[in-house]
């Protein structure tokens, strides 16, 4: 590991690991909300026409990819806020325009090889310099502070939208905004993940957290922590097994999201095999049902003619006999 | 009665963009009323509940909230929307606490987190709709008509002055229902005002106290439930009105007779099931 310290490369794409697995994850699990998985992949596709620009002037491309990706984000969420019926269309036109102009002028250009043009859309390690790891850490810092500030709101406009519109938030302002993190989010990952890759760094960590987590506040914690642990791990692992970072990272996230689902499920068959559901009944029970309440372990059971019923998803467990309490529920 | 309404319209018209759905209404909405918006599919129920909500056009009359013009600066949050259940996104998990919390954000800036206050107006609007003991559930988990009662939660959680639910017992079992219409009387002995948008009367029998009829985008009836029950008997077989509606209760007034029912319920029980 300091071996790997001591290389002034490996400590930038580190850094720039670390940048991208906090700020994707964060960012994506509202896409993953408003079912907007893949527009990541768009933005990154205008994007590589923005660093064409960046290579032919002379600008740097990271820099025009940042604008030609930011410009994209606007449009994609005025074009949906129109709603017209060509909007999926006029999209395709812009994210395929975009790449090809990309693919295009990056072939002409002296100051590029293939090699290069590989590099954006999948990611390497010896591609980041001090200049970029500098602008990839603000953009960075930026993204992940927009975002637990504006969570809440981000939260509500894209759980529901409409609610959001009666209640007087401001739903069109709140779009645009996380549309432009998306974009910020897919410039700071270009080098290390890849334009064709860093969708997936968005979402594959929210897929994964949501299979552990119960709540959107915790989707969210775990989400950032797998962002963190297959950037970094797929950084290192790309260095010792010399393979390309993006894809590295992608398969370590698709790896980790596939044992994941497998565990689960494993563990939810045990589960359900080992839990005793109570006879089926219309009633519902609640605070006003009539029968007692008896809180323990963190939910309420309520006494049944003289039996335990607790409330899991849509029916009820038996939890045994009240008076059997002390037995079957130890009281701390 | 004579308190100043919350909602005020007279001669209004809402639709989109140039097409008026509802003309010309005139409605009057007091504090702790509860008023019943009934009318068949395409009658402009939503289209109405939508305009006072800022989601359809305010197209022409008065239409006023506190005496303020509609949709003036801050003006949404005083009307509470319950929407129905398949507005709200499954795609990630969140509890019932998250998604109630989120009814108090319009009342803060965007900068500033969560208070204390904010926890325990969410927590007491939770309680209010029954669900006190399912806080930390996730919303996905619950069944449909305890996800509409998270939805009014929501809209209680704003302090809002007047709730505006669409169909809030469309589509939830019987069992539900009875839940769901005990919540809304509680609410109801509590003050809070209420326009609920309904197919189904028969749920919300003993809770409403004025039901107000649209037809084809104008008001042709507004009283209170004894009124109405005679409006029903009074009109003929095949009569002009609710003649598109055959879902739900309206369906065959004209036949069952009211004798021998309750007052809400012009079709027995039966019908339903």
């Amino acid at each position: 590991m300091s071996e790997i310290l001591g290389l002034e490369f490996m400590r930038h794409a580190l850094l720039a690991a670390l940048l991208v697995g906090l700020s994707a994850p964060l960012v994506g699990v509202f896409l993953v909300q408003r079912r907007m998985s893949l527009i990541g992949d768009g933005m990154g596709h205008v994007a590589l026409a923005g660093v064409a620009v960046g290579l032919l002037t002379g600008a740097q491309p990271v820099l025009a990819a940042l604008v030609a990706a930011i410009l994209a984000a606007l449009a994609i969420e005025l074009i949906r806020a129109r709603g017209t019926t060509s909007a999926d269309v006029a999209l395709a036109v812009m994210f395929y325009g975009g790449i090809a102009l990309g693919v295009v002028v990056i072939a002409k250009s002296s100051a590029s090889s293939p090699a290069n043009l590989t590099a954006y859309l999948f990611g390497a390690l010896l591609t980041t310099t001090r200049a970029d790891v500098l602008v990839v850490g603000a953009l960075a810092v930026t993204v992940v502070a927009a975002t637990l500030v504006l969570r809440q709101r981000f939260f509500a406009v894209a759980g529901d939208e409409e609610f959001a519109r009666a209640s007087g938030l401001a739903v069109l302002r709140y779009n645009l905004i996380l549309a432009v993190l998306t974009a910020v989010v897919v410039v700071v990952a270009m080098r290390i993940v890849g334009l064709l890759l860093i969708s997936a760094l968005m979402i594959l960590p929210n897929a994964t957290a949501q299979l552990l987590a119960r709540s959107f506040r915790a989707t969210m914690a775990y989400a950032v922590g797998i962002g963190v642990l297959c950037s970094v791990g797929g950084v290192l692992i790309s260095y010792e097994a010399a393979t390309p970072s993006g894809g590295t990272i992608v398969l370590l996230a698709v790896g980790l999201f596939l044992a994941t689902s497998i565990l689960t499920a494993g563990l939810a068959r045990v589960r359900r095999a080992s839990h005793a559901r109570a006879e089926s009944h219309d009633h519902e029970h609640g605070p006003h049902c009539g029968h007692r309440a008896i809180p323990h372990d963190g939910h309420v059971d309520y006494d049944h003619d003289g039996h335990r019923h607790a409330a899991h998803q849509g029916h009820y467990d038996e939890h045994g006999h009240p008076e059997h309490a002390a037995e079957g529920h130890p009281r701390r | 009665m004579n308190s100043a309404p919350i909602l005020h319209l007279r001669g209004a018209s809402f639709g989109y963009g140039e097409i008026a759905v509802v003309r010309e209404v005139d409605l009057d909405v007091r504090p702790g009323e509860v008023i019943a918006l009934l009318g068949p599919n395409g009658s402009g129920k939503s289209t109405l509940v939508r305009g006072l909500l800022g989601l359809a056009d305010h197209l022409g009359g008065v239409a006023e909230v506190f005496g303020a013009p509609l949709g003036s600066n801050g003006q949404h949050t005083s009307i509470g929307y319950v929407p129905q259940r398949h507005s709200l996104s499954a795609s990630v998990r969140a509890t019932v606490t998250e998604v109630v919390s989120t009814g108090r954000l319009p009342l803060r800036p965007w900068w500033r987190p969560g208070t204390r206050s904010d926890a325990d107006h969410t927590r007491s609007a939770i309680e209010a709709v029954g669900l006190g003991d399912r806080a930390r559930a996730e919303v996905a988990a619950l069944s449909g008509g305890q996800q509409r009662r998270v939805l009014i939660a929501r809209a209680l959680a704003g302090e809002s002055e007047v709730l505006v639910m669409d169909e809030p017992t469309a589509g939830v079992d019987r069992a539900s229902q009875e839940v769901l219409a005990t919540v809304l009387a509680r609410l109801k002995a509590a003050g809070t005002t209420m326009l609920i948008v309904t197919h189904e009367l028969t749920a919300l029998e003993g809770v409403v106290s004025r039901i107000v009829c649209l037809d084809r985008g104008v008001v042709d009836f507004d009283g209170d439930p004894t009124a109405y029950g005679e409006h029903l008997a009074g009109h003929p077989v095949g009569g002009h009105h609710h003649d598109e509606d055959t879902e739900h209760a309206f369906a065959s007034r004209a036949t069952v007779p009211l004798a021998g029912t309750a007052p809400l319920d012009p079709t027995p029980r039966r019908r339903h099931e």
